[in-house]
């Protein structure tokens, strides 16, 4: 038998009521293995504004490339630690911030290796359904033959891809642009 | 949104998991829908990228027990007092596409008081708030998919989307599933309300019955004598192919 999956609705101006109380911005706890790093965005609508209430949510495999799930059966550590789920809410500024570990290479269809990213999610008052998309990390040989990024015009690749900022170290940059000129690439499947 | 391009079927073959069905289009709003008019700036215009299904999208976030309160799911019981209003009860089941029960899932609510505000420094209607109505509940789904709720009926509130714009009483409903593929956030509606012909947030579903899903039915079962109104809304999340080679079978050449 088949279902109708539910229709999406629009997560509205007062998501902060419902959502703040899982609010989770370091995933690197202490005992979590692997490199830390420090995400700071910002979310622009079409005309450049900041969207001050959207919530970002983001899953990401641990360090040595494993998720904390069931359906990843690899022969990899997993550390009880590390939960591999962040939700951040952004501020006045549209901004959001993160502190996590950078993961490891998760597997990817068939066979070889993705380039090591943060599966995210969007959500916000003017989304009648969220918006999924990845942030990738620059300086990473592995970003060229990720398959997901492959098939993402080369022209808006960089949309997906966090910068080094402000040369402190473990420290990225990844701005999202919802709609016009220079748009993030978002993803459905 | 579109068909995947042939060549990228052919690359699927080697693909060992099973993806998540997408629904029907014509069961969930566009991105860009003018009616509901931040759409228009915030919508992205580019087509949105095929992703093969990957291990990143069959894995999700899994919540326990151990992030769950007593009383996180009566939100009558949240504040000093009673808050004002009508007593409801929200219960239904959570299934997959393939009418299984999802288990031990986690879901949030939240919604305006019964007059129609929110405690938000955001909302400026000028309708009360009441102290002790926080608005705002969690709960896991049981082994059967089931999940309960103990509420007070939300009021309609005024919003600045067009002249006399109101929304519809409404619930908003957040729940992960069982992979990051299944995250749905969603609002529930109730039954006979003259308001959700004119709201473009239901209108933004083109389904007639897709629409009328968000909508509860009134539930005898229930229903508490003497003490509040039962409501069941049931909600279906993405649905898994069985195996990956079924699929297979179905590709020309
Ligand atoms: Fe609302």
């Amino acid at each position: 038998m088949s279902l109708q999956t539910t229709s999406s609705q629009t997560i509205g101006p007062y998501l902060h009521i419902g959502l703040t109380w899982l609010v989770t911005d370091n995933l690197a706890a202490p005992g979590v293995s692997g490199e830390k790093v420090a995400i700071e965005g910002r979310i622009v609508d079409g005309d450049g504004n900041a969207v001050n209430d959207a919530v970002v949510e983001i899953w990401q495999a641990n360090a040595q490339g494993r998720y904390a799930h069931p359906e990843d059966t690899q022969d990899k550590p997993l550390e009880s630690a590390f939960k591999g789920f962040g939700r951040v809410m952004t501020d006045n500024d549209g901004v959001f911030r993160i502190t996590t570990i950078k993961p490891g290479r998760v597997p990817a269809p068939g066979s070889g290796l993705q380039a090591p990213h943060l599966n995210v999610t969007i959500f916000t008052r003017g989304l009648l359904k969220h918006l999924i998309t990845r942030m990738y990390f620059s300086n990473e040989p592995a970003n060229d033959e990720d398959p997901v990024l492959q098939r993402v015009p080369a022209e808006r690749r960089q949309t997906l891809i966090a910068t080094p900022s402000g040369g402190r170290p473990g420290a990225f940059k990844w701005n999202v642009i919802l709609r016009g000129e220079r748009e993030t690439v978002f993803f459905d499947y | 949104m579109t068909s995947r391009p042939q060549n990228l079927q052919k690359n699927l073959r080697t693909e060992a998991l099973a993806g998540y069905r997408k629904p029907d289009r014509d069961t969930q709003p566009d991105y860009y829908y003018p009616p509901y008019a931040s759409t228009v700036k915030r919508s992205p215009s580019q087509p949105l990228v095929i992703l093969p299904t990957t291990l990143s999208e069959v894995t999700g976030p899994l919540f326990g027990y151990d992030v769950i309160k007593a009383n996180d799911s009566d939100l009558t019981k949240q504040g000093n007092g009673d808050p004002i209003g009508e007593r409801i009860v929200v219960s239904g089941r959570v299934l997959d596409g393939n009418a299984r029960p999802v288990a031990n899932t986690l879901i949030e609510v939240w919604q305006a008081n019964s007059a129609g505000r929110y405690p938000h420094r955001r909302d400026n209607h000028n309708a009360p708030v009441d102290p002790n109505f926080p608005g705002c509940g969690r709960t896991l789904t049981d082994t059967q998919g089931h999940y309960r709720f103990v509420t007070i009926r939300p009021g309609e509130y005024p919003w600045r989307n067009h002249y006399n714009a109101w929304r519809p009483a409404h619930i908003h409903f957040s729940l992960f599933g069982a992979a990051f593929a299944t995250r749905l956030v969603t609002q529930m509606y109730f039954p006979g309300d003259p308001l959700l012909e004119y709201d473009p947030m239901y209108t933004s579903i083109p389904n007639e019955r897709a629409r009328q899903r968000l909508v509860s039915t009134f539930d005898w079962e229930t229903t508490i004598p003497e003490q509040a109104l039962g409501y069941k809304f049931d909600i279906v999340l993405r649905g898994r192919d069985e195996t990956p080679f079924e699929n297979d079978m179905k590709l020309p050449g």
